[in-house]
């Protein structure tokens, strides 16, 4: 059976939840061989082989951390060169698009980007991706190359499938350009102790309605109940009332959770291209009129100051 | 000293429009009116601010790869207050996707010489956000990309990326490929004087043929990817709205509980 790159996305040997993802889609191509780099990297090997790496391809270096992207593509060509793969498949985050984008010139591949769903086809693995705002839905495949393709979080189940993973040092040569970008420093962002945007499982945004910096705090409320991430809308991101990390939108996030709560957004398209694919969305707003009303399968036409709290205290009451 | 800056731009479909694939699976570009990729304006303010806040000479080409119309997304720029604009035309990109489409740029910012390439961070139809990482990498020139705060001093760029588990301070030396977000600073509105102005301003025309390109290597037939079927989502059936009397609390925690989220 033909193997299957997949990049892990790891902080400090701890797997995130878009690369176990991963896993199962790499499973219905073929055999998945992870590539873990940086500090940690053997560290994730337990919990890849759980979901059904054979292989932990690792590399500790400190180029990882010091320098941007290009280490990292020079790590997965090695990888790529070592195992010959069907496919490589990355999670959709900012950098890995970066990093498949250049691995795929440097193998002369066409690289799909975003794809939400991955099946296996005659000529090589099918991706579907979201486009126009997610109005539309295409079927893609890579007709050059080996595909190189970044799959964004939430597209498939985290499943349970005991594998191998067996753990081998992959052997790396960096290039004279990897040291271009130096990362002079970094701030860790603080822990909000919330599920991160894109891989939670319920997401509760504020917009416009919000009116304040401090009303968030019934927005956040509300999240917490249902143990839920905080998104925010362009407008109220850009009224600063929110962080931009949470924008929810095109210029944002895009998220495609089980439950999306929508409060005070109107649902402008700008809005709507980053959470039109949510299983189920609601929606309160003062404004019969919203836009957002066309998408929702349940929406309150209310204040959201007299909705969203009382919606919160009904949650607590129920859950004891 | 001088600093040439090379700002790349797409010319769009307006996203507020009814956007839809043409027969050939590319993206229809006659139905809907087209603009500026509103994340290239941010390139585009950022090159003019580095010009301001610098002793040397800056000169700010703007560069796109577009059919005729994509003149629209120059003449903008121009009116923003760019020095000089190319125009890549030609019958045979049509269809090219990215890596085609970067192969294409980095052929013309060579032609064009540069210290300095700026592009937004996404265009606002394809999305994908790669193409100024593929610079980079057919440049051979440092990445300093998606950055929220950039400057240039003596040969050097820096910039802040804020990125999902930490903010990043990068540094490198020029040429180098930047792109900047929406986060990097709202973009000036061309003022009647711009307007007037970049009538005046330069645009040349290059070809395939001017960048040695044969014509396999990009459009339909030279692309690296194949979209097989583009399908409308099904409109979303239509949910219960009920108004707030009260119960609005109330009757919300009763549909959660019905489709087990509480």
């Amino acid at each position: 059976m033909a193997e299957v790159l997949v990049y892990v996305d790891h902080v400090d040997g701890a797997v995130r939840k878009p690369t176990l993802e991963l896993l199962t889609l790499a499973r219905r191509i073929g055999e998945p061989v992870a590539v873990a780099l940086g500090n940690g990297a053997a560290d994730t090997a337990a919990a890849l082989a759980e979901h059904g790496a054979v292989k932990v391809l690792t590399h500790e270096a400190s180029e990882y951390a010091d320098y941007l992207v290009v280490p990292k593509v020079d790590a997965l060509q090695a990888a790529v060169e070592a195992v010959s793969p069907a496919a490589v498949l990355v999670p959709s985050s900012a950098e890995g698009k970066e990093i498949a984008a250049r691995l795929a010139l440097r193998l002369g591949s066409g690289i799909i980007t975003d794809a939400v769903d991955l099946e296996a086809g005659d000529e090589g693995p099918v991706a579907t991706q979201s486009v126009f705002a997610a109005s539309f839905t295409t079927k893609s495949r890579v007709s050059k190359g080996t595909p190189v393709i970044t799959v964004k979080p939430n597209s498939a189940a985290v499943e349970a499938a005991p594998a191998a993973g067996a753990v081998e040092a992959l052997s790396v040569t960096f290039s004279e350009k990897a040291t271009g970008t130096k990362v002079t420093g970094r701030t860790p962002r603080e822990s909000t102790g919330r599920p991160e945007l894109t891989e939670a499982a319920i997401v509760v945004s504020g917009g416009r309605g919000v009116n304040g910096a401090e009303n968030f705090a019934i927005i956040e409320a509300l999240a917490d109940s249902l143990g839920a991430a905080v998104g925010a809308s362009r407008a109220a991101v850009d009224a600063g009332w929110y962080p931009h990390t949470n924008q929810v939108g095109q210029t944002g996030k895009s998220v495609s959770p089980q439950l999306y709560i929508a409060s005070g957004i109107s649902g402008a398209i700008q809005h709507r291209a980053g959470m039109q694919t949510s299983k189920t969305i609601v929606a309160i707003n003062k404004d019969a009129e919203a836009p957002i009303f066309d998408l929702v399968d349940y929406g309150v036409v209310g204040d959201l100051f007299d909705v969203v709290p009382a919606l919160t205290e009904e949650i607590k009451t129920r859950k004891g | 000293m001088s600093l040439r800056i090379v700002v790349t731009v797409k010319y769009v479909p307006d996203a507020t429009g009814d956007r839809h694939f043409a027969d050939d699976l590319t993206v229809d570009r006659d139905d809907v009116d087209g603009l500026l990729s509103e994340l290239d304006e941010y390139a585009v303010e950022q090159a003019l601010q580095i010009s301001e806040n610098s002793d040397d000479d800056v000169e700010i080409t703007v560069l796109t790869v577009g059919p005729e119309d994509a003149k629209d997304a120059l003449r903008k720029a121009l009116s923003m207050g760019a020095d000089k604009a190319i125009h890549v035309e030609d019958d045979d990109i049509h269809g090219t996707d990215a890596i085609g489409t970067s192969l294409v740029l980095a052929k013309a910012i060579e032609k064009a010489g540069y210290d300095l390439v700026i592009s937004g961070m996404a265009s606002t139809d394809g999305t994908m956000g790669v193409v100024p990482a593929l610079l980079a990498e057919r440049l051979g020139v440092p990445q300093v990309t998606l950055l929220s705060e950039v400057s240039v001093e003596d040969g050097t760029v820096k910039g802040r990326r804020d990125g999902d588990a930490a903010s990043e301070n990068l540094e490198a030396s020029l040429p180098a490929v930047v792109s900047v977000t929406d986060q990097s600073g709202e973009a000036r509105y061309p003022s009647f004087k711009g307007i007037m102005a970049a009538k005046k301003k330069p645009v040349e025309s290059w070809d395939l043929s001017d960048l040695d390109i044969e014509a396999e290597e990009v459009g339909l037939a030279g692309a690296y990817t194949t979209v097989d079927n583009a399908a409308e989502r099904p409109a979303r059936t239509a949910g219960t709205i009920v108004k707030d009397e009260g119960e609005g609390g109330k009757q919300l925690a009763e549909f959660l509980a019905g489709q087990k989220f509480i």
